[in-house]
């Protein structure tokens, strides 16, 4: 089932400059199908600069980013929602004036999939289930704990039912316990066939999650392939260690 | 996933199921539905039963029972505060007053409705799909750059500044005609609430980088909404203008109109539909003994209870009144999270 | 010609008002929307005290400016502050400051009405003609000229050369930063905001000598100076300079040549357009 070799994101010689820096410099990569790439690299190498303009937040200085067939690169954000991109974010981003449930709808209706009424809600509470929350449907957000929370974020991102899942350091932040149920939720999703890109530190849920990586220093591109083989590789390690470490 | 997308479904389809969405009730609904009936068909016995006095006091919460809770429509689920009501209203005044020799009534009322809502859809379109405080600031002046406008108008044409409005209608017909307005404003607000669009407006007002990445296009629902509350507003400013007679435009575009629906606004609570007019009947009649009392000092006293609203009862009485009872969930008040979210995303751009 | 040295020289007036209006908004991060109410309040206390006891505007300052800064510093201390520190986060202090000063410009407009009641007010001083390559402009619009830019030059330096200048212009770029290196916050904002207050008050005085004021004008200018602000930039004196020349030179141009009654109208053509082209600012950076 995985990588039947059809490519879902196409990202090609893609370029971020803010005035005078350059954030990303001409990076390419590809993501198959069913894939779980992981984007890593030190604080500051421009992976969530990357995300941004694969979602849509920012739009790229140069190059193009294509979903499946669709030129992604350019839109909007919501338009590039619509055609089936879902993300979540660093720093977890809720509807605080909506309930747990309205959270997880609001990701069903405007986006890739657009249901309403009776459907929504019962998809939504499928979802909720799915990621593991129960019993708080109605409940405001600030009473969900923080990884719960985190989970009611990725239910939002997948009631879209995307075609491509970007999850930006979903795991951060979680403590020894709740890493290992974060992990083992991605994982559930991966053997769905989701495909997905995560950006990650924790390295355990690299080796673990991911098919293939890209490592990126400094806005470029230094090393892809199989996690394995990009965390032994010298020019890595030099980068997130730095010269006399290595 | 099932394929058929209802992008690929026609404009007309969803707006049938739209509908179809909108007319499903339940039990809660029902009831508000009756207790609203009831409630405007109280309301129009009115002229029934009163004197002259208490009819003008009626037309006055009437019509501000429209505009603040029109206004509510627009800002209380986006958080953005406009602050140009004044605008609008005047702006369906001065149509009617324009056009009362060439036009019959009826029709200036549609015209007026029409010249509103083009303006809203402009101003909507040059400052929502930026920060929320380029439009803040864009409303605090409007009402004064369409009243320049209008005097400058008025002199080039060689009109006079002040215009008679000559239609024979009488008080109690004003005040049906403005209840009738109010149920119509509640009944969209209502359907605004259960509709996509308000649950859009709704995730905008919490967090706008959610609800773009959830496929929403801000700016339009913005404008959307934008434009359906200014509408009601000129609707508002063209059927009283009868009732003043002779129109001229610093009244027509009096700053204290807008200020006055925001006040009541806030005063009531802008996170129910019916949270602005438990505002405006206790302020309107208050205003009225004030005016009479200490007409000199009623500009003062107007700023004065303002702060007092906002600095004692942030969330207005119907928040004041779920949190006593305790069944009061934060809803990011009316003081809460305006701009917040356009102020994060103007942050984000900059990481 | 006359358009160029009338509008430069009203937009060195504006000049003042507008970088009253950064200290607030850039630095003490409120939105003052009751800062034209401030400008028009020392305008009626300059009229009042030249036709009650005859000082020279000049003069006049140095009773108005005082006053102005304590008045401004009040505000801050007893209404902006609660404000502040209810905030949760910039955003809510945003919404509430709008909606607070709102209010106060109200209770401004209140009082102005209930001591001056409701008629335009102007007196005349050194309305003697001036002339600049043979033609007449009045000696109260170079004079008024002159002084704001002397205040202008003034604050600039202070701002640029003194501790206490660098201490603003750090909270400027970044409260948060600038309370990590041991700087009284809280302070440098009250300090800003009453001086803000205080150069506005100056730019009021100012105008009085060749504007007709009434107590509802005050919006005029706060919007006035917000487009400025928007327009140069909110941190960036410079920008609000030229800003002050091109609003200057619009509304001249707007006045001589169309109609003086629509000088907001040349404002918010410029708010259009700064809008429509670059909402970033005349000078602001923008990615890519």
């Amino acid at each position: 089932m995985r990588n039947d070799g059809t490519t879902a994101l196409a990202v090609n010689q893609i370029t971020k400059r803010f005035g005078g820096l350059t954030a990303v410099n001409e990076i390419s990569f590809d993501l198959r199908q069913n894939e779980v790439l992981g984007l890593i690299g030190p604080n500051g190498s421009g992976k969530t600069t990357m995300i941004n303009m694969i979602s849509g937040a920012f739009s790229p200085s140069a190059g193009e980013i294509r979903l499946y067939d669709q030129k992604i690169s350019g839109l909007a954000a919501n338009e590039i929602a619509i055609h089936g991109l879902a993300r979540t974010f660093q720093i977890v981003r809720m509807l605080p004036s909506l309930t747990v449930l309205e959270n997880v709808c609001a990701g069903g209706v405007f986006g890739h999939t657009r249901l309403w009424g009776v459907e929504l809600r019962q998809y939504a509470r499928g979802l909720l289930q799915r990621v593991g929350v129960q019993g708080v449907e109605d409940a405001p957000m600030s009473a969900l704990t923080y990884i719960d929370q985190k989970r009611v974020e990725l239910a939002r991102a997948l009631a879209s039912d995307p075609k491509v899942l970007l999850l930006d350091e979903w795991l951060a932040g979680l403590n020894p316990t709740e890493l290992k149920t974060g992990i083992a939720l991605i994982e559930q999703l991966r053997g769905e066939g989701r495909t997905i890109i995560i950006v990650e530190h924790v390295m355990d849920a690299i080796r673990t999650l991911c098919d293939r990586c890209v490592v990126m220093s400094s806005g470029v591109k230094i090393a892809e392939g199989t996690p394995k083989a990009v965390l032994s590789d010298p020019e890595v390690i030099r980068a997130y260690l730095g010269d006399a470490d290595a | 996933m099932t394929d058929k997308s209802p992008r690929t479904r026609g404009f007309l389809q969803r707006s049938m199921q739209a509908m179809r969405d909108g007319l499903v009730l339940s039990a809660s609904d029902k009831r508000h539905l009756v207790l609203g009936t009831i409630g405007f068909a109280l309301a129009a016995l009115l002229p029934f039963v009163s004197d002259g006095y208490a009819l003008s006091v009626g037309i006055s919460v009437a019509m501000y029972a429209v505009l603040a809770t029109s206004w509510m429509l627009f800002s209380g689920p986006t958080n953005y505060i406009s602050l140009g009501t004044a605008a609008f209203f005047g702006i369906g005044m001065y149509v009617v007053a324009g056009g009362i020799d060439l036009l019959p009534f009826s029709a200036l009322v549609v015209i007026a409705a029409l010249v509103g809502g083009v303006f809203a859809a402009i101003v909507g379109l040059a400052t929502l799909r930026i920060a929320g405080v380029y439009f803040v600031i864009f409303t605090l002046g409007m009402a004064e750059l369409i009243r320049q406008i209008t005097v400058w108008g008025q002199a080039k044409m060689g009109s006079q500044a002040g215009l008679y409005v000559l239609v024979g209608m009488d008080d109690s017909t004003l005040y049906w005609l403005l209840i009738a307005l109010a149920a119509i404003v509640f009944l969209v607000g209502w359907w605004i609430g259960r509709s996509r669009l308000g649950f859009a407006l709704r995730i905008i007002g919490n967090d706008e980088v959610v609800a773009v990445h959830s496929g929403i296009n801000t700016a339009r629902a913005k404008v959307v909404l934008f434009v359906i509350s200014s509408v009601f507003a000129s609707i508002t400013g063209a059927l009283v203008a009868p009732r003043y007679s002779y129109v001229e435009p610093t009244l027509a575009f009096s700053p204290f109109i807008s200020f006055q629906v925001v006040i009541m606004a806030l005063l009531g609570g802008v996170h129910r539909l019916w949270g602005p007019l438990v505002g405006v009947i206790p302020f309107t009649l208050m205003w009225e003994v004030i005016n009479a009392s200490y007409p000199r000092l009623s500009t003062l006293l107007l700023g004065v209870c303002f702060l007092l609203i906002v600095y004692f009862i942030p969330h207005g009485v119907v928040g004041l009144i779920e949190s006593l009872r305790g069944g009061y969930r934060k809803r990011g008040g009316p003081l809460r999270d305006l701009l917040q979210n356009t102020l994060r995303s103007r942050k984000s751009n900059n990481a | 010609m006359s358009i160029l040295i009338i509008g430069l020289l009203l937009g060195g007036t504006y000049a003042l008002m507008a970088m009253g209006l950064q200290l607030q908004y850039g630095v003490a991060r409120i939105m003052n929307l009751a800062n034209g109410e401030i400008l028009v309040a020392a305008a009626f206390g300059t009229f009042w005290f030249f036709t009650a006891y005859q000082l020279s505007p000049f003069i006049s300052l140095l009773i108005v400016v005082p006053l102005a800064f304590a008045v401004n510093w009040a505000i801050y201390h007893w209404l902006m502050l609660p404000l502040v520190r209810r905030a949760k986060n910039q955003g809510q202090l945003e919404v509430d400051s709008i909606l607070a000063t709102f209010g106060i410009s109200f209770i401004f407009i209140g009082i102005l009405l209930a001591v001056f009641g409701g008629d335009y007010l102007n007196y005349s001083y050194l309305a003697r003609p001036f002339y600049i390559l043979g033609e007449a402009y009045g000696l109260n619009r170079i004079a008024a000229f002159l002084m704001s830019a002397a205040i202008c030059i003034g604050l600039y330096l202070w701002l640029h050369r003194t501790r206490t200048g660098l201490t603003l212009r750090a909270v400027s770029v970044s409260p948060s930063a600038a309370g990590l290196v041991s700087i009284n916050v809280e302070r440098a904002s009250a300090l800003a905001f009453a001086l803000g207050g205080a150069v506005t008050a100056a730019g009021g005085a100012m105008l009085s000598m060749f504007l007709t004021f009434d107590a509802s004008l005050g919006v005029l200018f706060t919007l006035k100076g917000l487009v400025i602000i928007i327009m140069g930039g909110v941190r960036d004196i410079r920008g609000a300079i030229v800003a002050s020349f091109i609003l200057g030179l619009a509304e001249t141009a707007v006045a001589i040549l169309v109609d003086p009654g629509l000088t907001l109208a040349a404002a918010y053509v410029l708010f259009l357009i700064i809008l429509l082209v670059r909402p970033e600012g005349l000078f602001g950076r923008r990615s890519t």
